[in-house]
């Protein structure tokens, strides 16, 4: 039920005290006519509302979340704790400086490790998510070429494996997208490649490992290639927990590179919100950076980049959540962040190999932190979708993997366990996918209905969005 | 060293038997060499929980924070209901994606339903998105949205919040849209300007009322010339004071946008905050971001499901609406909470404290020599002006434990209250300000 049907005229919650100083309201042109019709509920039905609403949400916290390209990793609570407290909470952004020196040492502290992690001179915390990193990481790129006197340059180059926020954030700097297909290994076409690049393209989004969970060895052949005509190499930083501490997107020759502090970093995805995407870039794109960088040692300034492409949103970015991701590089130092990488890896080839016989692969050999079935062949013998087994899923409290994507496999599920997970947990949900294989074949009636156990069953979303119902009346 | 992760030695070997691989170091075979790191020398050694936290709470203390505020300026201290975070703590949401899988996230998209018709309703407007990151980049969308073939200027107010212009400035710079900033005179957008300047390729008129100064714009008229021209009127309102000023809806704006931050969430030196977005219905399609709509499972219960996914990036790939993607889901929760617990008259009674302290404080600072240049009728927000020292006005309050008005140079002072400041505190701040 929704709240507002738990309405009644005249309930509600004391939560102010009355006014102290003479009541001052608008004129008459001013005042607002139209009736508010928030709801009028009590507190303890107001709390038991969203409890039940809680328990009708499925987070890390409820079991296993394999959804490829999304990291969803456990969300240790030290950080919501550090993140709390007041003296981050309490702090007006455009409080003078000598009194947010603890704030700034925060954005300091972690540009610089995340600099030395990703191999990047410089980092902009403004971008709240990873898709406004890409924007923010394309303008960088504009900038720059303008600032040369080279603003012709009008295409950025896409692998048809890339992730869809790659070529969308491309059209919002006005670039157009040249999509390079993969090769017969999964990686990108290099003599396609070479075809495509020229003097009017802007540069390359590339996420390596890519989206079927493969990390391009011609990685270093790729960013010279666009190096050598002229463009700028950007990383998607969506999959960086496959290599963290292990290899750095600087020294594959990338120029600019974007972080899902929501991802890689433990804070978590709050049902879509809100992130954090850093972007970081090399020295020579430092001065077109967004809002401020922190200099200095002792006393701590904000500096703004003298060719700064101006502001992607207000004040310093989701602070909060930067201090999360601090507070877990902290944690986990410089042993740790390698070992989460190790683990992620080791998780995914080993849920991989606990499926391989019957689930086909979309690609042969190791993966990296996530793996892509493909279940076209079942499809034909059996009529079962990804979308069907992804739905059996739902019955045994396990998160499907990513369906559809990357849309270059047919009938595609992408499952990322993470390295947060157990053994024990991955061979209970190998186990899971194994019995939904064996129903599809036998009885794929039953997997057609799936989920049965869930609060509702299939939704109907052509019915949702032709009757588009967006709010209560 | 703190880890999170399960899995000992031994699990680990007999992972790598199943794997079939020799070493761990097999897996990672593909990574050539030369671009192999080596130790990362820049990161610190991993530590332990209780050294963790200690190392935060130093570094936080090292902020000051000022127990009475008297700034806004884009980001307000508002009091938040205790509901809303023990609601937003709860782990469920907290830890959860966003809902893609619609019969497991229920209770998400539920919430997001609810605010979404919340902020319908506050805005009077017909649809709601599921939130965009921030005010500025909502303010930002909005201007991008409102493009059509032969329609590519946008004119935005000088009054709108500095950070909003040039989030606008950005967006435009990347896609192409030509801007054009509406002077102000006498604190508020010149509407002259605007009807002087509107023609066939003006695509939208982008207002803030209350504007960056407090003033209430004169709406309505920005709205009229706008769409007799043709193009389509955007307003950036803050959603306390909709509690008792005309909403967009009434004013006739196509478009409402705002920072949502001051509905239950705190200052957190700028974020995470929260940009609400609305429009009338005929826009819908236009609108970027996630959008939660209801709908029935198949035994005919009814149940809630992303939806109008054809105007997004992993569907329309480079010709979608936009590229957002995460928005600010737990933040859009927290107003929901915040809305639901202070209901009708608890908003009214928040938007009537706001205007009501910030005109006693306005009448107390002329009465020691102030100047408030607000002509017309302000909200919580005002501009003075004074021969005072101003640089010694803001260090005497804030030894008092004070954070006074934003300076905007040349002795101007931009000041805000809320329901939070009590008339003991004002009456502190004039007597202290007497003084200097």
């Amino acid at each position: 039920m929704l709240i507002f049907e738990k309405s009644r005229k005249g309930r509600g919650c004391d939560v102010l005290p009355e006014c102290d100083v003479k009541t001052v309201l608008p004129s008459d042109a001013n005042m607002r006519k139209e009736e508010l019709h928030l709801p009028e509920v009590s507190e303890p039905e107001i709390s038991r509302h969203y409890s039940e609403l809680a328990r009708k949400s499925h987070g890390v916290n409820d079991g296993f979340y394999p959804l490829g390209s999304c990291t969803m990793k456990y969300n240790p609570r030290v950080n919501e704790e550090a993140a709390s407290l007041c003296g981050f909470t309490d702090i007006h952004p455009l409080q003078p400086e000598e009194t947010v020196q603890g704030c700034m040492e925060v954005l300091k502290t972690a540009e610089a490790y995340l600099c030395e992690i990703t191999g990047m001179d410089n980092m902009t915390f403004q971008p709240a998510a990873g898709a406004h990193g890409e924007f923010t990481g394309l303008l960088l790129m504009k900038a720059y070429h303008e600032s040369r006197n080279d603003g012709g340059r009008r295409k950025i180059i896409v692998p048809d494996s890339a992730h869809g926020t790659n070529p969308a954030s491309a059209a919002m700097a006005e670039y157009s997208v040249v999509t390079v297909p993969s090769g017969e290994d999964g990686c990108v076409d290099i003599e396609k490649l070479k075809e495509a690049a020229g003097d009017d393209v802007a540069g390359i989004m590339l996420t390596n490992p890519n989206t079927l969970g493969l990390f391009d060895r011609n990685i270093l052949e790729i960013t010279e290639i666009i190096h050598g005509c002229g463009g700028l190499c950007y990383y998607d930083g969506a999959n960086l927990n496959a290599v963290m501490g292990i290899t750095r997107p600087g020294d594959m020759g990338f120029d600019i590179v974007h972080l899902n502090l929501h991802k890689t970093f433990s804070t978590p995805h709050g049902g879509g919100g809100p992130g954090s995407g850093p972007v970081g870039c090399k020295k020579f794109l430092s001065e077109f950076l967004p809002s401020f960088l922190v200099k200095g040692e002792d006393k701590l300034t904000f500096e703004k980049p003298s060719r700064s492409i101006g502001e992607v949103k207000s004040f310093y970015g989701n602070f909060t959540v930067v201090v999360k991701a601090l507070t877990y590089i902290l944690t986990l130092g410089r042993e740790g962040i390698k070992d989460a990488a190790e683990n992620a890896v080791l998780n995914a080839n080993y849920m991989m190999a606990k499926l391989k016989d019957i689930y086909p692969m979309a690609c042969r050999g190791f993966c990296m932190h996530e793996f892509v079935m493909s279940l076209s062949q079942l499809k034909k013998e059996t009529g079962m979708t990804a979308m069907d087994i992804a739905k059996g899923l739902l019955d045994h409290g396990i998160h499907p993997p990513t369906m559809y994507f990357p849309l270059i496999v047919d009938e595609a599920l992408m499952a990322e366990p993470t390295e947060t997970e157990s053994k024990e947990t991955i061979d209970e949900a190998a186990a899971v996918f194994r019995e939904l294989f064996e129903t599809a074949r036998t009885s794929p009636e039953l997997l057609h209905q799936a989920p049965v156990k869930t609060l509702v069953t299939r939704l109907d979303e052509v019915k949702a969005a032709r009757h588009p119902v967006l709010r209560y009346r | 060293m703190g880890k999170y992760t399960p899995n000992g030695e031994n699990e680990r070997r007999e992972m790598l038997e199943v794997i079939g691989a020799g070493a761990l170091e097999e897996l990672f075979s593909d990574i050539p060499s030369q671009v192999r790191a080596g130790e990362l020398e820049g990161l610190p050694e991993g530590a332990s929980e209780l050294e963790v936290m200690r190392r935060m709470k130093k570094t936080a203390d090292k902020n000051r924070v000022f127990p009475t505020v008297f700034r806004g300026a884009g980001a307000y201290r508002h009091y938040i209901p205790a509901m809303v975070k023990n609601v937003i703590s709860k782990e469920n949401f907290q830890t959860a994606y966003t809902p893609y899988q619609a019969e497991i996230s229920q209770g998400i998209l539920q919430s997001i339903f609810e605010y979404q018709t919340m902020i319908c309703d506050i805005t009077g407007m017909d649809v709601s998105n599921a939130s965009v990151y921030d005010g500025a980049s909502a303010a930002a969308e909005a201007v991008s949205m409102c493009r059509e073939r032969k329609r590519n200027k946008a004119l935005v107010s000088a009054a709108v919040n500095p950070y909003a212009v040039e989030t606008i400035k950005t967006y435009c710079f990347g896609n192409g849209m030509e801007l054009e900033i509406v002077p102000v005179r006498d604190g508020v957008t010149d509407t002259g300007y605007i009807r002087d300047h509107m023609d066939e390729s003006v695509a939208c008129v982008l207002i803030q009322s209350p504007n960056y100064y407090g003033n209430i714009e004169r709406a309505e008229e920005a709205g009229e010339i706008a769409h007799a021209g043709g193009a389509k009127f955007i307003m950036s309102v803050n959603p306390i004071s909709l509690g008792v000023l005309k909403s967009p809806g009434e004013l006739g704006a196509d478009i409402a946008v705002g920072e949502g931050q001051p509905l239950g969430l705190p200052l957190s030196f700028g974020g995470p905050y929260l940009g609400f977005m609305a429009c009338r219905e005929k826009l819908m399609r236009k609108l970027p971001g996630r959008i939660v709509g209801q709908t029935e499972d198949h035994k005919g219960r009814t149940g809630y499901v992303l939806t109008l996914q054809a105007r997004e990036q992993h569907i329309r790939r480079e010709k979608a609406s936009s590229n957002i993607c995460s928005n600010q889901a737990l933040c859009a929760l927290a107003a929901g909470v915040y809305l639901s617990v202070m209901g009708n008259e608890g908003l009214k009674k928040a938007a009537v404290q706001c205007m009501s302290k910030a005109h006693y404080l306005a009448e107390g600072l002329e009465s020691i020599g102030f100047t408030v240049e607000n002509k017309g009728e302000f909200f919580h927000e005002f501009v003075t002006a004074s021969s005072k020292d101003s640089d010694e006005a803001l260090r005497r309050l804030e030894d008092a434990g004070i954070l006074g008005g934003y300076p905007l140079g040349d002795g101007r002072l931009l000041w805000c209250c809320t329901e939070l400041n009590t008339r003991e505190e004002m009456d502190k701040v004039i007597g202290i300000l007497k003084e200097v």
